[in-house]
């Protein structure tokens, strides 16, 4: 069979039948890629998890991008993305067709007034899990409550704010704080530097903290390197 | 012009969306309702929606949402833009052999950024279960969505202690369906 073709239907049959998204998909891909069509090894595999962890968007779409992009080079990435994108894509697009006058059934309606309750508690459920694989540090606890905080307060009060921003922030003081525990730099400049101050009240704390943390996050970046 | 702010607004989400599906529900959130291309409740139909059928969620929403906004065009156009940042990091990630990942500034910004995710991520999910399950009504307090809170989550987390990893997402959205058929239908 031609080589893309083999690839798009692959990827598209992965795209099928995970549910759930994410982490169940590796299961999957490591089935059809490394078991079953030996187009990657199992160590590839756990790279690309890896990276899958530390770049944003959907796993299942780096994991196919990468797959793709080792057999075929970029025709080959179109190849896989695209046919993992494919059936959920169908399935959508006629779902969204149908769901508004779906709903106005009374019956459905009532059935979504408890989904409703069921996706909260999902979204929880994965912060908790999320939060237990979390280093026990000093400093991702206070970005992530000061993120959690700060969060809290734009749901609360809709504030316009995204969460992008307190994203980059975190970022940026994480960084700061990298940068000021190298030998010859200043701790004290770190609570200023990288903060637009658009944050939230939650933010203060993490000012506070600030330079109690400078060696922390320096014995941290010891460890890596 | 929607099709341009589809485009944007789920390049948006596509580049900072860390942490797999659920990272990306208060980027979605965020994005979608700031538009007023959804409201609140719709959204949340829609992410178990997307839950239960296959794909990535992120992937589904776009899709989803793109398609109430522009039809085919909008969804083809949201789904592209979701897809597309990962797409060309991971070109970009390959081709420079991982070295940009291990760079030890872009670990320390990815050490500050994924706590700060999780904690988006906490508030999300606690917002959402406190607005869902405390409603107010003329003043009292709505017994049944309180009830109904109480005893989803009481199923979810307590079925880990007699079956490893408890019951599946799919199978507590069903659950939930049923128990809000007969606690609003009957």
């Amino acid at each position: 069979m031609n080589m893309l073709a083999d690839l798009f239907l692959s990827f598209a049959r992965i795209g099928l039948f995970t549910f759930g998204g994410g982490y169940a998909m590796i299961a999957l891909i490591e089935h059809a890629c490394v078991e079953e069509k030996q187009w990657i090894t199992h160590d590839e595999m756990m790279n690309i998890t890896v990276i899958a962890e530390s770049t944003p968007g959907p796993i299942a779409i780096n994991c196919a991008t990468f797959v793709g992009y080792q057999q075929q080079g970029f025709a080959g990435a179109v190849a896989a993305t695209a046919g993992m994108v494919l059936p959920s894509f169908c399935i959508i697009y006629a779902i969204s067709m149908w769901l508004e006058r779906f709903l106005e059934i009374r019956w459905i309606a009532c059935a979504f007034k408890g989904i409703k309750i069921a996706v909260g508690i999902l979204i929880l459920d994965a912060a908790l899990k999320m939060l237990k694989k979390m280093p026990a540090k000093k400093l991702p606890r206070t970005i992530m409550f000061c993120g959690f905080a700060a969060m809290l307060l734009i749901d609360v009060f809709s504030l316009r704010i995204s969460s992008i921003l307190l994203m980059l922030t975190a970022g940026a003081i994480s960084l700061a704080l990298f940068l000021a525990g190298k030998p010859g730099a200043g701790a004290g400049t770190i609570s200023g530097a990288g903060k637009p101050g658009a944050a939230g009240p939650g933010c203060k704390a993490e000012a506070a903290a600030g330079p109690g943390n400078g060696p922390a996050a320096n014995a941290e970046g010891g460890e890596r390197a | 012009m929607i099709l341009l702010e589809l485009f944007i607004g789920f390049l948006k989400v596509g580049c900072f969306a860390f942490g797999g599906a659920y990272g990306a529900i208060p980027l979605i959130r965020d994005v979608v309702l700031s538009a007023g291309w959804l409201d609140d409740e719709l959204l949340t139909y829609m992410i178990a929606v997307s839950e239960s059928t296959p794909g990535p969620i992120m992937v589904n929403l776009a899709t989803y949402v793109g398609s109430s906004q522009a039809g085919l065009a909008g969804s083809l156009i949201a789904t592209l833009a979701v897809v597309l940042p990962s797409f060309i990091i991971i070109l970009l990630v390959t081709a420079m052999l991982k070295t940009a990942l291990k760079n030890p500034y872009v670990q320390a910004m990815l050490r500050g950024i994924k706590p700060c995710i999780i904690g988006i991520i906490l508030a999300t999910g606690l917002y959402m279960m406190l607005k869902n399950g405390i409603v107010m009504r003329e003043g009292a307090l709505q017994l049944r969505p309180l009830l109904l809170s109480l005893a989803l989550g009481a199923v979810y987390f307590g079925s880990r202690r007699y079956k490893k990893g408890g019951i599946s997402p799919i199978m507590l959205i069903c659950l939930s369906a049923l128990a809000g058929i007969a606690a609003y239908g009957v």
